[in-house]
C-alpha cells in the first residue's frame, strides 16, 4: 500500500500576519508544514514502521513555488521517501485539489489536513477525492490499517463513528490522528537532500473562487476589571457600554 | 561574507528547540529542585542525534558543522542549561576529542554508542589542586609495560555518574612537567574507581557532578589517546573547541532570560501601564539584545572558523568569556524586570541567573579567558 501525504506550507501559527495589496503579505514570515498536515504524516510513518510491513512507502507533494521547498524538505527529513512539487502558486481550493490529482490518482491513502491553518478552507480533500474518483472520509481522527482493510474513526456530534472504507481513498484527518509531530533526527535532515523532489508542472485550470478582500479581525475592546463586590457597576457597565443585557 | 543559514542548520535549530520546548520544558523546574540526571531527555536527544552532532556518519555521527551546534546548544540551553552541559561535554569534549586524536581501533569501540547516546562521556581533567592550573596534575598513570596504572582524585566531573567513558588526564613523567601529561579512554566500571557524593550545586542542579577517585586502576596500553605525553596538549585543543559549546551555552541561558523578560514585561502592569511602557524597563531590554547579538556573533564566528580548519582557539576564548559574562549580566537583569516574581523559583528567570553563573566559571574561568586572548595580543 502507497500513501501520500499532501503538505500545505503556511506561516508559522505565531505569525504576526500583515496584509498589503490584498494579499498575505509574506516579509519576515517563517514557513511550516500546516500542522495537520504534518500530523498525517507523523500518523503515515506511524503505519510505515509497523512490523506487519503494511505500507510500502510514503510520499509527499505540496503545490507551491520553489520557496516551499524547505518545508518540503522537512518532511523527507522527518521519513518520507519522496517528494513531490507541482510548480505553482495554489490560489484557490480547486485549483489546488486540481493539481493535487496529478499525483494522488496513483496512490492508495491519500491524507490531507482537514483544513490549513492560514486559509481554513477545509475543501481541497473533497475536491481532490472527487477529481480522482476515490472513496473520501472526512474529519478523521485515527486511521488503522487491517489487513488490505482501511478502518478510520470520525469524531461525530455527541460520539465517534468507526466507518471501514475501500481504496483508493482520501482521507482528511485532524486533530487525534497522531499525538504529536515527529521532530526530525540529524542523521534524516542528513539525507533529506539525497531523496528524490520531483517538481511537476501544474496543468492549467481556472480558479473558481476569487478574494475580493481581506479584513483584519477587530481588535479587542480592552478588559476592565470591576470589583468583586460591585454588582451594581458591572451591571451598568453590561447593560450601557458593552449592551448585551 | 555571508549570514544566512543553510537550510540544514536551521532544521536542525529547529529541531532543538522543538524537542525542549515540548519536552524538557515540563520537568525542568522539578529536576531543578531535586537535583536529577534528564536521563530521559539524553536519551531522546541521543536519538535525534544530538550527542554526536559534528562526528562522522561512519561512526553514527551527525556529520553537522560547528555553526549548527552552536544553534542547538543555544535553544536547548534556553530551556534547560543542565541539558546543555551534558550535551556540550558529549559532544566537543568527548566525541570530538576522540574522533580528532583517536586512533582507528579506539574511534570505533567508543565512538558509535557516544554518539547515538547508549553511552555518555566525561572528561577528567581538574582536580583538588588543579583547576586553572591544569598543568599540575597530581593524578598518576604510572607506565607498568603493557598497562597504566592510575592513582589520583578528580574534582567537579560533569556525568560522573551517568557515563559509561571517562577521558582521564594523568601525569606519567612528572620530570618533564605538562609534556609528561597522558590522556586515556577509561571504562567507569573498572575496579579501583569510585565516586564522591553528588555535589550540591548552585544551579544546573540537574547534570551530576562528583569527585571521582583512583586506586590502582589498570588502564590496557592502548587505551591511550595519542603519542606518550600527548596528554596536556589533548586537553588544551579539545577545551579549544568545548569553549565553543560552553560560550553556545552561555548565549542561550541569555536569550532564555531575555525572552521571559520580554514576555513578562508586555503583561505586567505598574503605575497605569505594562512595565514595557516605562523607558527604564525598555532599555534594559535594549541592552540585554545588543549583547546577545555580539555573544551571538562570537560564537558564529569562533564556530565558522573552526569548520574552515583555521585557528579558532583565540575567539572560542572570546566567545566563551564574553557570552559567560553577559548571561550572567543579562539574567541578573531579567530577574529585575520580573521584580519579587523573578525571585520565585516558578519564572524560571532566578534559575538561568544560577546557571549562568557557571558559565563563567567551568572550562576556564572568565580570568583565565582573559590570559589566553591577553598573552597571545602580547606574544611578538
Ligand atoms: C559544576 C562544575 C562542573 C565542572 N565540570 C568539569 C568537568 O566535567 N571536567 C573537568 O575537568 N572540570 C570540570 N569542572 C572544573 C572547572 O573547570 C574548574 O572549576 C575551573 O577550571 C576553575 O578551577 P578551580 O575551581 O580550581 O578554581 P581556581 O583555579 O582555584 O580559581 C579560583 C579563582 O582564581 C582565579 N584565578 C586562578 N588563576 C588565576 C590567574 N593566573 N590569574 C587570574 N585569576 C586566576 C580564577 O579565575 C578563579 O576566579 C567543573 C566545575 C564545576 C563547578
Amino acid at each position: 500500500m502507497k500513501i501520500l501525504v499532501c503538505l500545505g506550507n503556511v506561516p508559522d501559527t505565531t505569525t504576526k500576519i500583515k496584509i498589503s495589496d490584498n494579499k498575505l503579505d509574506a516579509t519576515g514570515i517563517q514557513w511550516i508544514i500546516n500542522p495537520w498536515d504534518e500530523l498525517a504524516l507523523t500518523r503515515a510513518m506511524e503505519l510505515k514502521e509497523d512490523a506487519n510491513n503494511l505500507v510500502d512507502g510514503v510520499s509527499v507533494v505540496s503545490v507551491g513555488l520553489a520557496s516551499a521547498e524547505p518545508t518540503i524538505r522537512k518532511a523527507l527529513a522527518i521519513g518520507a521517501d519522496e517528494a513531490f512539487r507541482i510548480d505553482c502558486e495554489p490560489t484557490d481550493a480547486f485549483f489546488t485539489a486540481t493539481q493535487l490529482s496529478l499525483v494522488a490518482k496513483d496512490f492508495d491513502i491519500v491524507l490531507t489536513g482537514i483544513e490549513s491553518s492560514d486559509y481554513n478552507g477545509i475543501s481541497v480533500g473533497g475536491m481532490l477525492a472527487e477529481i480522482i474518483g476515490s472513496a473520501s472520509v472526512s474529519a478523521v481522527s485515527s486511521l488503522n490499517i487491517d489487513a488490505d482493510k482501511i478502518i478510520v474513526s470520525r469524531e461525530i456530534d455527541g460520539g465517534k463513528e468507526t466507518v471501514s472504507t475501500q481504496l483508493p481513498v482520501v482521507l482528511t484527518v485532524q486533530k487525534g490522528i497522531a499525538k504529536d509531530p515527529r521532530i526530525p533526527a540529524m542523521r534524516g535532515i542528513m539525507m533529506a537532500r539525497q531523496k528524490p523532489l520531483k517538481v511537476i508542472a501544474a496543468t492549467s485550470t481556472a480558479n473558481l473562487t476569487e478574494i475580493l478582500k481581506f479584513e483584519m479581525p477587530q481588535a479587542k475592546g480592552k478588559c476592565k476589571m470591576v470589583d468583586a463586590e460591585n454588582v451594581a457597576e458591572l451591571v451598568n457597565l453590561l447593560r450601557n457600554e458593552a449592551k448585551v443585557i | 561574507m555571508n549570514f544566512e543559514f543553510t537550510e540544514e542548520q536551521l532544521m536542525i535549530r529547529d529541531a532543538a528547540r522543538d524537542y525542549v520546548q515540548r519536552e524538557a520544558i515540563k520537568d525542568v523546574l522539578e529536576r531543578d529542585e531535586k537535583s536529577e540526571f534528564p536521563a530521559k531527555h539524553v536519551k531522546a536527544l541521543g536519538e535525534l542525534g544530538f550527542l554526536g552532532m559534528m562526528a562522522d556518519p561512519k561512526y553514527g555521527g551527525g556529520g553537522m558543522d560547528t555553526v549548527s551546534y552552536v544553534l542547538a546548544m543555544e535553544e536547548i540551553s534556553k530551556v534547560d542549561a543542565s541539558l546543555g552541559v551534558i550535551m556540550s561535554v558529549n559532544n566537543s569534549l568527548v566525541v570530538w576529542g576522540l574522533q580528532k586524536y583517536g586512533n582507528d581501533f579506539q574511534k570505533d569501540k567508543y565512538l558509535p554508542a557516544l554518539c547515538d547516546g547508549r553511552q555518555i562521556g566525561a572528561f577528567l581533567l581538574s582536580e583538588p589542586e588543579a583547576g586553572s592550573d591544569a598543568s599540575h596534575q597530581h593524578t598518576t598513570a604510572e607506565d607498568k609495560g603493557d598497562y597504566y596504572l592510575i592513582n589520583g582524585t578528580k574534582n567537579w566531573i560533569t556525568n560522573a555518574n551517568s557515563a559509561s567513558v571517562y577521558l582521564v588526564v594523568a601525569q606519567t613523567h612528572p620530570e618533564k612537567k605538562h609534556k609528561g601529561i597522558n590522556a586515556f579512554i577509561v571504562d567507569k566500571n573498572s575496579p579501583g574507581i569510585s565516586l564522591g557524593p553528588h555535589e550540591n550545586k548552585m544551579g544546573m542542579r540537574s547534570s551530576d557532578t562528583h569527585s571521582v577517585m583512583f586506586t590502582d586502576v589498570k588502564v590496557p596500553k592502548e587505551n591511550r589517546i595519542g603519542d606518550d605525553g600527548f596528554g596536556f596538549t589533548f586537553a588544551m585543543r579539545v577545551l579549544e573547541g568545548g569553549r565553543i559549546g560552553i560560550a553556545s551555552q552561555a548565549l542561550g541561558i541569555a536569550g532564555g532570560a531575555m525572552e521571559r523578560a520580554i514576555a513578562y514585561s508586555k503583561e505586567r502592569k505598574s503605575f497605569g501601564t505594562e512595565i514595557s511602557n516605562h523607558q527604564a524597563i525598555a532599555f534594559k531590554l535594549a541592552d540585554m539584545a545588543v549583547k546577545i547579538e555580539n555573544a551571538r556573533n562570537l560564537c558564529l564566528k569562533a564556530a565558522w572558523l573552526k569548520d574552515q580548519h583555521k585557528p579558532f582557539g583565540i575567539f572560542s576564548a572570546m566567545a566563551k568569556q564574553y557570552a559567560a559574562d553577559i548571561a550572567m549580566e543579562v539574567t541578573t537583569e531579567a530577574v529585575q524586570i520580573h521584580g519579587g516574581y523573578g525571585y520565585v523559583k516558578e519564572y524560571h528567570v532566578e534559575r538561568l541567573m544560577r546557571e549562568a553563573k557557571l558559565t563563567q566559571i567551568y572550562e576556564g574561568t572568565s580570568e583565565v579567558q582573559k590570559i589566553i586572548i591577553s598573552r597571545d595580543l602580547l606574544h611578538d
